[in-house]
């Protein structure tokens, strides 16, 4: 039983993980029609920089926020100098630019800071909770980090002039310019928002995994099969989609140990967790294609 | 009095095709206009053009402003408000999101809640509906939305691209009817595009009828309606 709840509260932390990252990927999507496959390095570079900051003497909460303005800030730029000539490229060409950002990416923070896995503290001390030794003090807290970070973003999309206006540009960009929003800049903070929601993933995720530049990558993924399973399109459906592929790759992965124990035969189990997350993709792709949450969209001919 | 809208030598293009070939009109404050013309003769490509949607060459000044090279949202900012074809609400959003993003440009909280009341003065109907999806309302509502979202920038001048496209000849009475009151009370400059040739000729004071890109008539809508070949080719007699 205990190694069940262990299972099943790593899988809500991984899940908080993967849903911000898939936050970040829908949110660009729905206002640009875009996939960032960058996405990922840009959290991994991020932190880097918190990691950097702290290196310098910063505390950690100072190191995180500073990163992820920094990260905000960045994201701004890459949308208004590398993006912004590409608004009406082919969209081959934007894929190939965001393969090139993911290269940058990935090679600049090598060189900055090195090849060599570092280790990345957690700011949640090991005493503070930790129900019963089940879950970890730093699971729970990534949880609630991701949870806080979730609820402001909605608390902003729904209820502020600059939220609306980002969700007008985003759904009908015509329009949009018709009532006055620059919807240029609203890409642009678009962009700025994925880039610092990612930043907080990367940092949160960064204890676990350890920082190297290749630590996002099989994050990425994962944050793709979420976005996904909740549709493409709905950035409350990333949400739900990170949750539940996190908690479903280690419930199989609990399950194959089990059967493991019991049977001494191996199945499955860690090594195949990523082959889960992808297996339960397609399922839900061919039994519901529009995700979970999608709209099916019906176009008029 | 001082021209309003002023256009001269008007082009417009889509990609490698010419729509507009040589438009000019005048519109002067206050006034009522509209623009006339069978299907593809250009009278949306017209209002685009001004709002800078589309490709375009030629002279627009606005309140004696060049408007040649400002995006949409700068000249929007100016104060024109352009209803387009098909409405273009925010089917996801409610009622009053709607409204509010138009007041997006005003920051003043108090000012945007009179004007919210002001604009349900004219659509009582809009505001029994305040909290429901745009997207599903009916056709005549999302009309009524779409026009009360851009009393909400407070303009000066409206363009309006074929308001009574399908809608129940009720609504469109009624429609037509809040237009003249939003024209007369606001002091709105109204630029309509209609292909409803009667109705417009009703209600705007001048008109333009354009054909295949070019203006081939204009005048003072008694005028426009009593002639001959106007009221067989738009009026049917």
């Amino acid at each position: 039983m205990e190694q069940f709840l262990q299972q099943l509260a790593s899988g809500l932390a991984n899940g908080a993980i993967y849903a911000c990252v898939a936050l970040a990927l829908v949110m660009i999507y729905v206002s640009t029609d875009h996939l960032n496959f960058a996405q990922g390095e840009m959290a991994m570079f991020s932190t880097y920089i918190s990691w950097q900051l702290m290196a310098w003497g910063l505390s950690f909460w100072v190191a995180f926020i500073l990163a992820v303005l920094i990260s905000f800030v960045l994201g701004v730029l890459i949308e208004r100098i590398i993006l912004r000539p590409l608004h009406n490229a082919p969209v081959l060409s934007v894929v190939v630019v965001f393969i090139g950002l993911l290269a940058i990416c990935n090679s600049m923070a090598g060189a900055i800071w090195s090849y060599l896995i570092k280790e990345f503290p957690s700011p949640f001390p090991k005493s503070a909770f930790g129900i019963a030794g089940v879950i970890g003090p730093h699971q729970l807290g990534v949880v609630l980090v991701t949870l806080i970070v979730l609820t402001l973003l909605f608390l902003f999309f729904r209820f502020t002039p600059l939220g609306l206006a980002m969700r007008a540009a985003a759904q009908n960009p015509q329009m949009a310019r018709l009532v006055g929003v620059r919807v240029d800049w609203m890409l642009a903070l678009g962009w700025g928002l994925a880039a610092a929601v990612g930043a907080v993933a990367g940092i949160m995720v960064a204890h676990i995994v350890y920082l190297d530049p290749n630590m996002m990558a099989g994050i990425l993924l994962y944050a793709f099969a979420s976005a996904l399973v909740g549709g493409i399109g709905n950035p409350g459906g990333a949400v739900v989609g990170g949750f539940i592929v996190g908690v479903l790759e280690n419930m199989v992965a609990y399950a194959g140990n089990m059967i493991e124990k019991t049977t001494g035969v191996y199945i499955i189990g860690n090594g195949e967790k990523l082959t889960v997350a992808l297996v339960i993709v397609i399922f839900v792709l061919t039994v519901k294609p529009a995700g979970l949450f999608g709209r099916v969209v019906v176009k008029r001919v | 009095m001082l021209s309003l809208l002023e256009v001269k030598g008007l082009k417009a293009y889509y990609g490698q095709t010419q729509a507009l070939y040589d438009v000019g009109f005048d519109i002067a404050e206050g006034g009522i206009t509209t623009l006339l013309g069978a299907n593809g003769a250009g009278k949306t490509t017209t209002l685009r053009a001004i709002c800078n949607m589309v490709r375009r060459d030629g002279s627009i000044r606005f309140g004696g402003k060049d408007l040649a090279a400002m995006p949409t949202e700068e000249i929007v900012r100016l104060r024109i408000a352009h209803v387009p074809e098909g409405r273009g609400t925010f089917t996801t959003m409610t009622v009053e999101e709607n409204l509010r993003i138009a007041a997006y440009t005003n920051r003043d909280k108090g000012v945007v809640a009179a004007e919210r009341d002001r604009v349900f003065g004219y659509f009582p109907r809009l505001k029994e509906r305040i909290q429901q999806q745009a997207g599903t309302l009916s056709g005549g509502e999302q009309q009524m939305l779409a026009i009360a979202r851009a009393l909400m920038l407070k303009p000066r001048l409206m363009l309006l691209d074929e308001p009574s496209f399908g809608l129940a000849p009720l609504i469109v009475v009624e429609i037509f009817r809040i237009l003249r009151r939003i024209n007369e009370e606001e002091k709105v400059s109204i630029l309509l595009v209609e292909q409803n040739a009667a109705l417009a000729l009703d209600l705007a004071t001048h008109a333009y009828v354009l054909e295949t890109g070019r203006v081939v008539m204009s005048g003072p809508s008694e005028v426009v309606k009593n002639d001959e070949n106007v009221r067989k080719s738009y009026l049917g007699y």
